[in-house]
């Protein structure tokens, strides 16, 4: 499913003294498959803009066209569009409302449409792919820990079968394992199944180990837009609109400018690990999972 | 005897049934004894579950014990008449700073503990005019606060405590909800307390990047104290963070990895200036 963004501009209150331009002509074009990285500070405009690619908010002006269809024009099916896109919103865990875990995740086929026995099984193969086995199904959602209700709460969209996925800063609050499953869970079904995915994030180590292109904001624009490398060969820029390159790029970067032959713009700890071995004369490890956590 | 201190603390949430009967008990601090010296800024790591808010919510008498004991400036909290009295030792401040800011405006809101204890107004003026230096907050204080950034609202929560004059403040994860520069304005903010005021720092985070400036690092797993020292001997033990479901700076993650590749670095590298300098000393 591919989204189309043309000349979008956002203004929120629109000739009055608080007027803000939220969005300023973003052209931005997300491929049927893709993980993409959201990055920039609060502010910059990235929660304005993921809410008009489900059609939560109209554009000023501009167009956003879903698999070639434009999505305010006449006729169109918004509701529809919103089961197929789906948005998980900051901290989803507080739209948790059912009494049990199951119940909470049905409910989103069920208003689809789908009998009451369709839904539970949609619900379970959705707790199948976040890693929630049936012991759970009973459990009142606000039993569990914060990691587990997030997945609750994202087995509860992905539960209306949508080809995208928009996460809003997914791993907010969470611990660095909680952390470490949820993205690892995402990257699963991105793989297996063609999931797109548009994770929102803050965090650059992140972004740099699991999405494949990055799309910088700052003040309503896109700056920045391509894979984790071509962003991160930019640090300087990066900085001065309140992001950080991972620790492993600074490190690189400082050992690259003493005359090192590392690249300025590794994304990962095994990438780094590899280039000052190799650096180094020592022998490269043989392939291995060299993050065990 | 440090400012904060406890001795074989338990604490136990405990489930009631529809009967009101007791039905399931969940013991998340378990003997927890740990001396907390005045002056120091102590951070509290621990993965969520881990028991480290809990142990945090005696420090203000927010939760007494189920059994053992917590002493705040000596006093003990599970006593009634004590309560004013420690919560006046120890402040607290939150995740979430919309949760904790009441006022329409930023002087007002700082304003409003010192109020509420009876202090005459001149000096609740002064004592508003320094906490909102100490924080650099000063251009703000006729703003109202659903104007400002997270991280500026959290150092408006965090004068609010200030104005109080507490010895030491206990903050909850106070930048889980904060951008990369709202976390740096109020780690920054925090340290600048403890150094020029002397203000005692309990931070809990799961953010390594906060605590390698901390003076002791406490790490918690399953309510109990797993580990206690300098960052740099804590972040050294990189397996039994993992153990933990915790994790270390990227940097020191890459200099244990290169060490268990045979290259000879110190164990306790905390950040990428570091690694990149004893790199170059090798090459």
């Amino acid at each position: 499913m591919s989204i189309e963004i043309s000349n979008l501009n956002a203004v929120y209150n629109a000739g009055l003294p608080y007027e803000v331009h939220a969005l300023t002509d973003i052209d931005l074009t997300i491929h049927d498959g893709e993980f993409v990285g959201l990055a920039g500070h609060t502010g910059s405009g990235k929660s304005t803009l993921i809410q008009h690619i489900n059609g939560l908010l109209k554009p000023t002006s501009g167009t956003i066209k879903v698999n070639g269809e434009d999505i305010h024009a006449e006729g169109y099916n918004l509701r529809l569009l919103r089961t197929r896109v789906g948005l998980v919103f900051q901290y989803p865990e507080h739209q948790l409302f059912e009494a049990d875990v199951l119940s909470d995740v049905a409910f989103g086929p069920k208003n689809q449409g789908l009998t009451k026995e369709e839904a539970a099984e949609k619900a379970k193969e959705a707790l199948a792919l976040v890693g929630m086995d049936e012991s759970f199904y009973g459990l009142s959602p606000f039993e569990l820990s914060g990691g587990q209700k997030r997945r609750v709460a994202i087995a509860g969209m992905l539960a209306m079968d949508p080809e995208v996925l928009i996460l809003d800063e997914p791993t907010a609050g969470l611990d660095p394992m909680g952390r470490d499953e949820i993205l690892g869970e995402l990257k699963k079904l991105h793989e297996e199944k063609h999931l797109t995915v548009i994770l929102v994030s803050h965090s650059m180590e992140d972004l740099g180990q699991y999405a494949e292109r990055i799309v910088v904001m700052s003040g309503g624009k896109v700056v920045m837009d391509g894979t984790p490398k071509e962003v991160f060969s930019h640090s300087e820029e990066l900085t001065a609109i309140g992001l950080a390159v991972p620790q492993v790029t600074s490190v690189c970067r400082m050992l690259a400018d003493a005359g090192w032959p590392v690249e300025n713009n590794v994304t990962t700890v095994e990438e780094a690990k590899r280039q000052i071995l190799a650096a180094l004369g020592k022998a490269l490890p043989e392939e291995e999972g060299a993050h065990v956590s | 005897m440090g400012i904060i201190r406890t001795a074989k603390l338990i604490y136990d949430y405990i489930r009631m049934d529809d009967e009101g009967q007791p039905s399931e008990k969940n013991r998340a601090v378990d003997n927890v004894d740990v001396d907390i010296e005045k002056g120091s800024f102590v951070a509290i790591l621990g993965h969520n579950g881990s028991g480290k808010s809990t142990l945090a919510k005696h420090f203000n008498a927010l939760l007494a014990p189920t059994s053992g004991t917590v002493w705040v400036g000596e006093k003990d909290t599970s006593l009634d008449e004590n309560i004013l009295p420690v919560r006046m030792t120890a402040g607290m401040v939150f995740q979430n700073p919309d949760n904790q800011i009441i006022a329409n405006v930023v002087e007002e809101d700082v304003g409003f503990g010192p109020e509420n204890m009876g202090v005459p107004t001149d000096d609740i003026w002064k004592r508003v005019d320094e906490s909102l230096e100490a924080v650099g907050m000063t251009a703000y204080r006729k703003a109202s606060p659903n104007r400002l950034s997270g991280g500026q609202k959290q150092r408006v929560a965090i004068a609010g405590v200030m104005a109080m004059k507490p010895a030491c403040i206990v903050m909850d994860e106070p930048t889980a909800m904060l951008d990369p520069s709202g976390r740096k304005e109020v780690i920054r903010t925090v340290h600048e307390l403890n150094k020029k005021e002397g203000i005692t720092v309990i931070l809990i985070t799961h953010y390594m990047n906060e605590v390698t400036d901390a003076d002791r690092v406490i790490v918690m797993d399953k309510g109990s104290i797993v580990m206690d020292g300098t960052p740099r001997e804590i972040f050294s033990r990189v397996e039994e963070l993992h153990a933990c479901r915790l994790d270390v700076p990227q940097a020191t993650e890459l200099a244990y990895e290169l060490r268990k590749e045979g290259v000879d670095l110190p164990a306790d590298i905390l950040t990428p200036e570091e690694l990149a300098g004893a790199l170059c000393q090798l090459r």
